[in-house]
């Protein structure tokens, strides 16, 4: 019991590290989303937007909110832990844990927590905005929007955990996200439907994750979607468990982080 | 419990890029010990120091602290673990009193009762006045102090300092000792690394000395010192000379015209050395150790290996 309640404690006082890093440097961590989706809204919803039409029978502007909202939850997760973690690496303070009883877990969950709670603020941020552009809209499914919404910024977390784990420069860690997470993400179905590309390249758009991840949460929040819900949501689990799995393995064998 | 706060047995490292570090050390140090571990750069000291803290992992041996195995329970062996490393290891971004309530939160303290506990550590290390400083602000010697404050907030029964006054100024430097004498005088047991072989002759009661990943030597501070055969001590004189003295059975050399230095062999008397002087009618106004007679050892079994 004593064990277990000293495990949360040094487990509450990560998240609330992780918190604190990102609220004391809200300038860079909580304005430049608004910013960059007041932006998208204004020019490919308000201005470009009534052109375009409609998109699976929606608003364009209608369609795009869910897809702004989860490309800032994505990137967002991804870039707060590989950020804090490459960082906690480079100054050494990494030691200030390891040298501490703290399980391996619950420094994974304490760096992945503090993810989370960016990307869903993020992704609340967003969406306050996205009403100023749209007051109108309103959440078809609430529970499955909340549990993608929570998945997604889990999911990504993790891939910064093991980005920031393999990282040996500040370089390492913007590679990723510049040279693969953003194409995938612009990709996958942000600003379009895949109902409207060509045969061809509507297929190799299914091989692209980001599509199921964007997809579900559409469904939760406008109840349309180009992809099988109950397959994605067991996609995006299934994924969960192996990156836990391979980041404990890493903590456990030190990769990366003991010498 | 164990009479012994560190035990290590065949105690092994080897790198990734092959580089051998450890090459099988065997160590114990009692419980209630001052203990120095000393070493030339890359004999292997801050390998020995990162395995015991979980820092390096190792390749092979087995470590015990107050007889915990830390294969098998290492985190009731960390509570009772302090760390000082080597290199800053902290936010320089964070302030003074977040970083040792944190630390104290990672050891699961309470966050009241660690704010408690952090007031009484920066109070005693004289950090309180800048607990709300950020912690890159602070001088290189504050930034020491804070990473003791950080190593003692759990109250560790075993402290280990790796290298904790590099890069210090003497007088922080001396306050830094009598801090470390009256925790270790409290109980704490204390094992630490230097380059400064005076503060291990001050501080230690035991030694060890480790020379290309083994150990040379490990006895106590007393028994080592009693094997140093000569001395060598440098005299100041009144007047100027043009050639060291000639005095039978002591070596004597001319530093400067008014400087002599002196080897004086373990059975020799020094007052027999001043009397020849004072009969050539040279006086000596002060009389001082050329270097550290630890140091002089030191060099001596490191050059031996």
């Amino acid at each position: 019991m004593k064990r277990r309640n000293e495990i949360l404690v040094s487990l509450i006082t990560l998240i609330r590290k992780e918190i604190k890093r990102y609220l004391r440097i809200w300038v860079q961590t909580l304005v430049p989303p608004a910013v960059t989706m007041s932006l998208y809204f204004v020019i490919f919803g308000s201005l470009i937007g009534p052109r375009i039409g409609t998109m699976d029978g929606l608003d364009y502007i209608q369609f795009m909110i869910p897809g702004l909202i989860m490309m800032s939850v994505i990137t967002n997760s991804y870039a707060n832990v590989v950020s804090s973690f490459y960082s906690v690496k480079f100054q050494k303070s990494i030691e200030e844990l390891l040298v501490s009883p703290m399980p391996n877990w619950a420094i994974l969950v304490g760096f992945i927590m503090g993810g989370v709670s960016r990307g869903v603020l993020i992704g609340c941020i967003v969406f306050c905005v996205s009403l100023f552009f749209y007051p109108s809209f309103t959440i078809v499914n609430p529970l499955l929007t909340i549990i993608v919404l929570f998945l997604t910024a889990v999911l990504f977390s993790l891939m910064g955990f093991i980005n920031a784990i393999f990282a040996d420069s500040f370089d390492d860690i913007s590679i990723i996200p510049t040279f693969v997470l953003t194409p995938l993400i612009y990709l996958g179905g942000v600003f379009y439907s895949i109902n409207i590309l060509p045969d061809i390249w509507r297929n190799i758009s299914m091989a692209n994750p980001m599509l199921y991840v964007v997809n579900t949460f559409r469904e939760g929040m406008l109840g349309v979607s180009d992809v099988s819900i109950p397959f994605a949501l067991a996609m995006i689990v299934f994924f969960i468990v192996m990156l836990t799995s391979a980041c404990l393995f890493l903590l456990h064998r030190g990769v990366g982080t003991r010498q | 419990m164990s009479q012994f706060a560190l035990e290590i047995t065949d105690l092994k490292k080897t790198y990734d890029s092959d580089v051998v570090a450890l090459k099988g050390i065997n160590l114990s140090v009692k419980e209630g010990d001052f203990f120095a571990l000393l070493g030339p750069n890359g004999a292997g000291k801050s390998s020995t120091i990162g395995i015991i803290a979980s820092l390096v992992t190792k390749s092979a041996g087995k470590v015990k602290i107050f007889d915990i195995d830390t294969d098998e329970n290492f985190p009731e062996a960390k509570r009772l673990l302090g760390v000082v490393s080597q290199e800053i290891n902290f936010n320089n971004f964070e302030k003074v009193i977040d970083i040792v309530t944190t630390q104290a939160g990672f050891y699961g303290i309470p966050l009241k009762d660690s704010k408690l506990k952090t007031e009484l550590i920066l109070k005693r290390l004289g950090l309180w006045e800048k607990r709300n400083e950020q912690a890159r602000t602070l001088s290189g010697g504050f930034k020491r102090r804070l990473m003791i404050a950080k190593a003692l907030i759990h109250e560790p029964k075993l402290l280990i300092l790796d290298e904790p006054t590099a890069g210090v100024d003497i007088e922080l430097r001396r306050e830094m000792w009598e801090f470390l004498k009256e925790i270790n005088a409290q109980g704490t047991t204390i094992i630490l690394t230097t380059h400064y072989l005076e503060e291990a002759e001050q501080l230690c009661k035991n030694i060890a000395i480790i020379d290309h990943g083994e150990l040379v030597e490990n006895t106590s501070m007393k028994d080592l010192l009693s094997r140093l055969d000569v001395q060598g001590f440098v005299l100041d004189i009144d007047q100027s000379l043009d050639q060291a003295p000639s005095i039978p059975n002591f070596s004597i050399s001319l530093e400067d015209s008014t400087t002599l230095n002196v080897v004086i062999k373990k059975d020799q008397s020094i007052n027999h050395l001043f009397d020849q002087l004072s009969a050539l009618g040279i006086n000596v106004s002060s009389m001082r150790n050329k270097s550290n007679r630890l140091e002089e050892m030191f060099i001596e079994m490191v050059k031996k290996n």
